[in-house]
This record gives structure tokens, sequence and C-alpha cells, in this order.
């Protein structure tokens, strides 16, 4: 009895995990269910037949499910939602199209951002917060109405062809709108807080000693910019073209809004095929196609975030 | 270099600073001020000045589809942002605390990955969990579907909270005899209140503003206003839009205003 008492430490520790496993259990039954099993369904739908019907695919296997009707249900396995992505030359032109824009939005948001956030830090101490909560504030507003806002800016008779038309820059309006370029100026607009973010948080932690010991030694500011800030401020970098990047590439509202019929973007085909063309396998498969696409930037920003805590950087 | 030449392209350094920030902000803002100005146009157009009116504004307040969608979306947005703020911060304790358990890998990465899902890959696979369990879509379904994914978010940001909490304290409050359960509402729950409100924030913001997992969630009666918003866009620029989202964007700067005014009254306490 006693020598229970005494050993209450190592008990208690055996118990406290223990009890604070409902709390782990819950939320996780809530993700099994509201994000794993929606997952193998799109896995399930991808590889089943599209049919016209509601809804719009012959089932592979559903519960209640007995030993010999799986085996029969195997048989109604079908790759011809990915044949068809292969085949089609729309589904190749759309991931290729949705590659380039978003790796060209992340690169112009970069080149924004950088001096932008740059500038950002030599603003004095005391009105720093002010400036950049002034940068990411327009971040809070609607995704939907930042975007819209451009559509008045680059239609045929909209606001920049105005001023254009009146400095005498042009003498005919510039088809931007409905065109890819449209949907770069809104990815680059709508994501650049993303990018500015990481950058200035790279930027303003570092120690300024370090740039008035790079003038002493004879550096020129631009030298010491190159040499000193801009190496140490790669992982903001990076982290912001990977937090573009990867949005951009499924990105659905821009591309139909600014877009033109020719614009191609994978996360529009998927929408598209799903409500307009109740496809449900093709997009189910264009769905996991994409994913894997995104695995790949998906994994280099864990393995980025897991190296910046674990330096403490 | 010599001290005056340093100290003039010090001076040049500043004004290109000054420049570029000037050049940014306007980036920034310059579409949202046309925007707003262009919402008291008096003509349909929205490109041409017609002189200033309210009348689009008035319109709004008739238009009844515009009200009912703006009805569903608070509801939608408080219910879902709730929920996933419960979630959201079961999930951080258990991942604080319990540093070693069976699936720890599996839910950590299940937590970070809707955070940079593409919106339409969650949309239609939770549409086709719905589909396959029978359920009818409306509000219900929308919910759980913001708060799926809003529970990531309120977890990242609560999370950090939990860990950098003070061990002693909770030590202190089992070694004076307080039941663990005590223990977590009185002294764990209060001292990370200030993430789970933000997490909620955040939650609600998200919610808010979300066109495409809500148009893949939702049944008829159940248009949130981001896409009443999205259907009108679809048919063109019109005032009336130019006038919800003017109001929109007001609601939004009047409460981040508040929300720093705040900040800065509770920061001049403390000190």
């Amino acid at each position: 009895m006693s020598a229970n008492r005494m050993s209450s430490t190592p008990q208690e520790q055996a118990q406290a995990p223990k009890r604070r496993l409902w709390a782990i259990y819950a939320p996780m039954l809530w993700m099994l269910i509201f994000f794993a099993l929606p997952f193998l369904l799109v896995v399930k739908i991808s590889l089943s037949q599209t049919v016209l019907a509601r809804p719009p695919y012959v089932p592979v296997f559903d519960l209640p499910l007995e030993w010999s009707d799986f085996l029969d249900r195997l048989g109604l396995f079908s790759f011809e939602a990915y044949q068809g992505l292969f085949n089609d030359p729309l589904y190749l032109d759309a991931y290729l199209s949705s590659v380039r824009v978003a790796g060209l939005s992340t690169l112009v948001c970069m080149l924004i951002a950088y001096p932008f956030a740059l500038s950002l830090t030599r603003v004095h101490p005391n009105w720093r917060p002010f400036f950049f909560g002034l940068a990411i504030a327009p971040f809070c507003t609607s995704f939907l109405i930042r975007v819209y806002a451009w559509i008045a800016i680059l239609k045929d008779e909209g606001f920049l062809n105005h001023l254009l038309l009146w400095l005498g820059v042009i003498e005919a309006p510039l088809q931007i709108f409905a065109t890819d370029s449209a949907v770069l100026i809104g990815i680059v607009y709508s994501y650049l807080p993303f990018m500015i973010l990481p950058i200035y948080v790279a930027i303003e932690r570092q120690d300024q000693s370090l740039l008035e010991a790079a003038a002493d030694l004879g550096a020129s500011p631009w030298s010491a910019f190159w040499r000193v800030t801009f190496p140490l401020s790669l992982p903001g970098v990076i982290a912001g073209a990977l937090l573009v990047f990867i949005p951009a590439i499924g990105e659905f509202v821009i591309p139909d809004l600014l877009g033109g019929s020719q614009t191609l973007m994978i996360g529009h085909t998927i929408w598209v095929d799903f409500f307009d063309n109740r496809d449900w396998p093709s997009a189910a498969a264009a769905a996991v196609l994409l994913l894997a696409l995104l695995l790949v930037p998906i994994w280099a920003y864990e393995r980025l975030q897991s190296t910046i805590a674990s330096e403490g950087l | 270099m010599s001290a005056p030449a340093r100290l003039s392209s010090r001076f040049a350094h500043r004004y290109a600073h000054r420049l570029v920030l000037l050049a940014g902000f306007g980036f920034l803002y310059v579409p949202i001020i046309l925007l707003i100005i262009f919402s008291f146009n008096e003509s349909r157009l929205v490109t041409v000045w017609a002189g200033f009116s309210t009348r689009w504004y008035g319109a709004l307040f008739k238009n009844e589809q515009m009200l009912s969608s703006v009805w569903n979306s608070l509801v939608l947005a408080l219910a879902s942002a709730s929920l996933a703020t419960i979630l959201g911060t079961l999930a951080a304790y258990g991942l604080a605390r319990t540093p070693r358990f069976k699936g720890r890998m599996i839910f950590a990465a299940m937590i970070y990955a809707p955070l940079v899902m593409p919106e339409v890959i969650s949309g239609l696979a939770l549409l086709l969990l719905f589909v396959a369990l029978d359920l009818d879509r409306g509000l219900p379904t929308m919910i759980m579907a913001h708060a799926s994914i809003g529970m990531c978010f309120v977890t990242v940001v609560v999370q950090p909270r939990f860990m950098a909490m003070d061990r002693s304290l909770i030590e202190a409050a089992m070694d004076l005899g307080a039941t663990p359960l005590s223990t977590f509402f009185s002294i764990t729950l209060p001292l990370a209140f200030p993430a789970i409100q933000s997490g909620f924030l955040l939650a609600m913001m998200l919610s808010l503003d979300d066109l495409v997992i809500a148009s893949f969630t939702s049944g008829p009666g159940s248009t949130t206003l981001p896409m009443r918003i999205y259907s009108q866009v679809r048919l063109g620029v019109t005032p009336e839009v130019n006038a919800i989202s003017a109001l929109l964007i007001g609601v939004i700067a009047f409460a981040l205003l508040a929300g720093a005014l705040l900040r800065r009254r509770t920061h001049a306490h403390a000190h």
C-alpha cells in the first residue's frame, strides 16, 4: 500500500497519456471521417466507369459487402478515367499550363515582394508594425472581391486601358482581360502577402550588426546586400515561393473570372468536369493526379519548415 | 568611400525604399479604392463616372436573395468556426502533450495536409463523402466541411501555445489537489485562450471567404454570400456587386482597426 503511494509518479505518468487520449481520438476520428475517407472515395471514384446516371458512376464497391460480391465488383475496376486523362490533350495542356502560370506568377511575386519586404524592414521601428499591418490587411478582405476588382481594371474598356489611352502610351485598347496575363496578374495580386510575410520575417530578424560589420570591412551596400542579407533571407524566399506556387496550381476562382476560353488550369478543369460535364470519374482522376503533382512541393515545404524549426532560425 | 558620398548614398537609399513602398502599397490598394469609389457611381456602367449616388446600396437592402445569403454565411461561419475551435483545440492539446502515440505521424499529416490542399480537391472529396453517406446537402454538410478545414488552422495556431506553456503551473495545480479536468479548464485553457480566440477568428474568416468548398457541399437554399457574389460576377461587373464588396471591405477594415486599437490598449495596460 505504502509502496504504491510512493510510486505514484510513474503511475501518474502511465495514466496521463491515457487521460489525454480522448483529446486525440475525438479530432482524429473526425479527421478520419472527413479527410481520409473522402480521399479514398476520390481514388475509388477515379477508378470507376462513367455512366449517365445519378450518381454518374458505376460504384466499384459499396457497403455492405460480401466477399464473392467484392470479387465480382473488382472486375468493374477501370482505368478508363486515367486513360482518358492521358489520351485527351486537354488535360495534359491544363497540367502544363497550370505549372507554367503558377511558376511565372511565383517568380513575379518574388520580384515584387522582395524589394517591398526589404523596404518594409527599413521603416523606422516605431512605424514598422503599422506599415506591416497595412501590407497584410488587403489579405483579410474577401479573395473573391479582390479578384473581382481587377475585372474593372483589365477589361477592354477598363481603367487601365482608359489610363494608357489618355496618356497616349497606346492607340488601341490592350486585350488583357480573358488572357493568361490577366490570370497571372490576378494570382500575383492575390498571393502577394504569402510572399511578403516570410521574406519580411526572414530579413527583419537578421542581426543589423552583420551589415555594419560588412560596411566596416569595406563592403559597399550593394555587395553587403548580396553577400549578407540575401543569402540569410533565402529560407523566407523559398517558403514564400512554395506558399504561392502550391495554391496557385490548383486555383479555380482566378482563371474562371479573369481568364478566357483558352485559359487552361487544372483546378478549373476539375470544376468544369464535375459541375458542367458531370464526369465524376475524370474529375476524380484529375484530382488524384493534381495531388501527385503537388506532393513534391508540399514535401519540400514541410522539410523546410522542420529545418527552420529545428535550427531555431 | 568618402563621408559625403556615403551620406548621399544613404539618402538615395532612403528615397529608393520610400519609392518601393509607395509603388507596393499603390499596387495593393488602388484596385480596392477604385472598387469602393465606383460603388457610389450613378451609372450602371462601372468604369465611367456619372455622378455620386447611393442607389446601389439602397438596391442591395431590397435584394432579398442577397440578404438571405448574408444570413446563411453568418450562420455557417459561426457554427463551423465553433466546431473547428473545439476540435482544433483538442487536437492541438493532444499533439502538444502527447509526444508519442499510435498514429501520431498520420494524425499530424492529416492536420497539415488540408492547409495546402487545393480547395477544388477538398471540396470534391467532401462532396463524394456526403453522396456516399447519402446525406442531403445543405447548411449542415457545409458546416461539417468548413469545420474540417477550419480545425486544421485552429490546431496550427493553438498548438505552439500549448507547447510553450509553463508546465510548473499545471503541476502546481495538480499538487494542490485539482483534478486533471479542473486543471485543464481553470489553468490550461485560460492560458491558451488568446491563441484559441485567434484560431476561432481565422476559421470564421476562412469560412466567410470560401467559395469553392461551399459550392461543392451546398444544396438548394443554402447559397452563401461568396456564392451569390460569384454568380452575379459571372454575369458581369455591376455596381450592386461593388456596393456589397465595399460594405464588406468596410466591415473588415473596421474589425481590423478595432482589433488593433484593443490590442494597443491591453498592451498599454500590461505595461
